[in-house]
C-alpha cells in the first residue's frame, strides 16, 4: 500500500480527479518499474562507491600488516582441515592508537583542537559579517553573498599557497609590520601553529558565513523593535533576541566548518612546522610512507568514530531547516 | 535610536547602519578574504625571482609557464577529467536530487540522503583512503580496474561530485511548482515526456550551476585524487602541491592568475546567465 503514496507527489493529485481506478493503477505499475531504475542507478553509485569503500576500511583496519602487495592479510580464510570460515579479527592497530606511542592520541587532540578554534574564530569573524550582509539594502545581499562565495571557487590549495608568501620571515605581513614600526624583527609565523589557524579560518569562514547568513535573514525584525520597545539597548536586544533566535544558523555553520576542518591535510601541511600535529598528515605517511594500510585503515576508522556525533548533529540540523521551509 | 517617531524598518535601519561595527566587520572580512588571492595577482607581475620582493613589472612568468610541458599536460588532464567528472557527476547527481525531492519515501531513503550528503562534509582524505582500498580490492577480485589512472580519479571525482550536484538539483525542485508538472499529465504526457519537456527545461539554471561546481572542485580536488591516480595520472593540483612544498615559486603565481581569471570569467558568465534567465522567467 505504501506503493500508492510513493508513487510521487505528481500521482496523488490525480487520483481525485474522476480518473478510472483502473487506469490510476495501470499508471502506477507502468511506472514503478522506471522509478525504481530512477532510484537505483544514484543508489547503486553512491553505494558501490561511497558505501562499500568505507565498509572496506572498516574490515582492513582489522587485518594485519603484511608486506606483500596490498600490505594487509585477508580478514576471512578458509581452513581446509576442518572446512571452516575462519575469522581473523587483529585488534592490535587500535590497540596500538592508545597504548605505546602517544602520537596517535596526541594528533587525533590537536586536530580536535585545531578544529575547535578555528570553528570559534570563524563564528567570532563570520557572525558580523552575515549580520551586516542581512542587514544591508536589500539589492546589495545577493552581490555581497556573492562575494563570499567567490573565493570558495577559486582553487583552494592556491589560495593556501597564497598564505606562504604572505606569512614567511621576509613576506608581506613581516615586511608591513616593519614598514609600519610596530617590530624590527621579522617575527616567525609559518610553518607554526598560528599559521595553521590563520589559514583554517581563512579557508572556512565562507562555511560558517553562508548558513548564519540564512538564519539572519529570516529572523523577524518586529521581535527586535518588541524588544526595544520595551526599552531594551541594542547589545542587549541583540544578546536577548538576535543571538537565541540565530542559533540554528550557528550550529549549522559551526558544525560545517568543525567537521572538515578535523580532517584538513593541506593547510597542516603547507602551513604548519614539524610540530603540528594532524590526524591527517599522520594518517597520509602511515598510508604513504611506512605504507602500513591496516594501521592507517583503523586511524579512519577512529576519525570517522569521532565525527559520527557531529555528523548526526548536522543531518538533524539541516532537516530541521528543511522542515521550517 | 531613542527618537521615537521612527517608523519600524527605520528603527532597525538606525540601530546597525548608524554604527561603524557591522559595515567595518564585513570590510575588514572581505579584505581577508581577498587580500591574499590580490597578492598573488600583483606578484605574478613581479620582475624578481623572489616571490615575495617587488622589483618591476614583468610578464616572464608568464613565458615560463607557457614553455612549462609539465605543468601544461598536468593542466590539460585536468580539464579533461574536470569535463568527464563533471558530465557524470551531472548525470548522477541530477537522478539523486531528483528522487530526494520528489520520491518522499521509499526503502532506504535515510541511507540514501545520508550517502548523498557525507560527501559533503567527509574529510577528504578518508574519501580517498576509502575509495583507493576499494579499487584495489575490486582489481583483486575481478581484475578492474587495471592499475589507477584517469578513469580512477573520474569515478572517484563523480562520487564525491555528485553530492554538490545533488543538493543543487534538490533546492531548485522543491522550490518549483508542481502544478506545471501537473498539468503536464493532466495533458496526458507521460512521466518520462513530463521530465524531459517540464521539469528538466526549469532545471536548466540549477544544472549549469551543478555542472559548473562540480567541474571547479573537480579542477582542485588533491587530497582524492592523490589517492586514486597512478603513476601516468598527474593532475595539475598534484603538480602544484609538490612545487609548493619545495618551495615559492613565481611560475605557480602566474599559474594562480591564470587560474583566478577562468574562474572568474566563467562564474561572471554563469552569474549573469542566472540573472537574464531569472528576468525572463519573470
Amino acid at each position: 500500500m505504501n506503493g500508492l503514496r510513493e508513487g510521487g507527489r505528481l500521482a496523488s493529485g490525480h487520483s481525485v480527479g474522476g480518473r478510472p481506478k483502473s487506469g490510476l493503477w495501470a499508471a502506477l505499475r507502468a511506472r514503478l518499474p522506471r522509478r525504481g531504475l530512477v532510484i537505483s542507478a544514484p543508489y547503486l553509485w553512491l553505494g558501490l562507491f561511497f558505501l562499500v569503500p568505507f565498509l572496506l576500511v572498516l574490515k582492513i583496519s582489522f587485518a594485519d600488516s603484511d608486506t606483500t602487495i596490498p600490505p594487509y592479510t585477508p580478514l576471512f580464510s578458509f581452513d581446509d582441515d576442518s572446512s571452516a570460515l575462519q575469522i581473523t579479527l587483529h585488534l592490535d592497530n587500535f590497540l596500538r592508537l592508545v597504548s605505546d606511542d602517544p602520537i596517535y592520541l596526541l594528533s587525533y587532540l590537536s586536530s580536535l583542537r585545531n578544529a575547535a578554534v578555528t570553528t570559534v574564530c570563524c563564528l567570532l569573524i563570520g557572525y558580523p559579517m552575515a549580520y551586516a550582509i542581512a542587514r544591508a539594502r536589500q539589492h546589495l545581499r545577493p552581490v555581497l553573498l556573492m562575494m563570499i562565495v567567490l573565493p570558495f571557487w577559486t582553487s583552494f590549495l592556491i589560495r593556501i599557497y597564497a598564505w606562504i608568501g604572505i606569512l614567511k620571515d621576509n613576506g608581506l605581513f613581516n615586511n608591513f609590520l616593519i614598514w609600519l614600526g610596530v617590530i624590527d624583527q621579522p617575527i616567525t609565523i609559518l610553518n607554526t601553529q598560528t599559521a595553521v589557524y590563520i589559514g583554517m579560518v581563512y579557508a572556512y569562514l565562507p562555511f560558517m558565513v553562508l548558513p548564519l547568513y540564512a538564519t539572519l535573514e529570516k529572523l523577524d525584525v518586529s521581535l527586535l523593535e518588541a524588544a526595544m520597545d520595551l526599552g531594551a539597548r541594542p547589545l542587549r536586544a541583540f544578546w536577548a533576541v538576535t543571538l537565541p533566535l540565530s542559533l540554528p544558523g550557528i550550529v549549522a555553520g559551526s558544525l560545517l566548518v568543525f567537521i572538515p576542518a578535523v580532517g584538513e591535510f593541506i593547510i597542516p601541511t603547507l602551513l604548519g612546522g614539524a610540530d603540528t600535529l594532524t590526524i591527517s598528515t599522520q594518517l597520509w605517511s602511515e598510508f604513504f610512507a611506512n605504507r602500513d594500510w591496516p594501521m592507517a585503515s583503523a586511524v579512519t576508522v577512529v576519525m570517522v568514530a569521532l565525527l559520527v556525533v557531529p555528523l548526526m548533529l548536522l543531518q538533524r540540523a539541516q532537516g530541521r531547516a528543511e522542515a521550517q521551509r | 535610536m531613542s527618537n521615537g517617531a521612527m517608523t519600524s524598518s527605520g528603527v532597525i535601519d538606525g540601530f546597525v547602519r548608524g554604527r561603524w561595527f557591522l559595515p567595518t566587520a564585513l570590510i575588514c572580512g572581505l579584505i581577508f578574504l581577498y587580500g591574499p588571492i590580490a597578492t598573488l595577482v600583483v606578484y605574478s607581475f613581479n620582475e624578481s625571482k623572489l616571490v615575495t620582493v617587488w622589483s618591476g613589472f614583468s610578464v616572464k612568468w608568464y613565458g615560463e609557464l607557457a614553455h612549462n610541458e609539465q605543468i601544461l599536460d598536468a593542466a590539460w588532464l585536468s580539464l579533461r577529467v574536470a569535463v568527464a567528472s563533471a558530465t557524470g557527476a551531472l548525470v548522477v547527481g541530477t537522478l539523486a536530487g531528483y528522487v530526494l525531492s520528489r520520491f518522499t519515501s521509499f526503502r532506504g531513503r535515510t541511507l540514501f540522503a545520508g550517502m548523498v550528503s557525507a560527501p559533503l562534509v567527509m574529510p577528504e582524505i578518508i574519501t580517498g583512503i576509502s575509495m583507493l582500498l576499494m579499487f584495489v580490492g575490486l582489481e583483486q577480485a575481478i581484475g578492474w580496474p587495471a592499475g589507477r589512472g584517469v578513469l580512477t580519479i573520474v569515478i572517484a571525482h563523480i562520487t564525491f561530485c555528485m553530492s554538490f550536484v545533488a543538493v543543487i538539483v534538490q533546492s531548485r525542485l522543491s522550490g518549483m511548482d508542481v502544478s506545471v508538472e501537473e498539468a503536464a499529465m493532466d495533458l496526458g504526457a507521460r512521466p518520462v515526456q513530463v521530465f524531459f519537456l517540464i521539469t528538466l527545461p526549469l532545471m536548466t539554471p540549477a544544472l549549469v550551476a551543478g555542472w559548473l561546481l562540480a567541474f571547479s572542485l573537480s579542477l582542485d580536488d588533491l587530497v582524492i585524487t592523490a589517492f586514486v591516480s597512478g603513476p601516468g595520472s598527474t593532475t595539475l593540483p598534484l603538480v602544484i602541491f609538490s612545487k609548493v612544498r619545495l618551495g615559492l615559486s613565481p611560475e605557480i603565481n602566474a599559474l594562480a592568475t591564470v587560474i583566478i581569471t577562468v574562474v572568474s570569467i566563467g562564474v561572471f558568465t554563469a552569474a549573469l546567465y542566472q540573472y537574464r534567465k531569472g528576468k525572463s522567467l519573470g
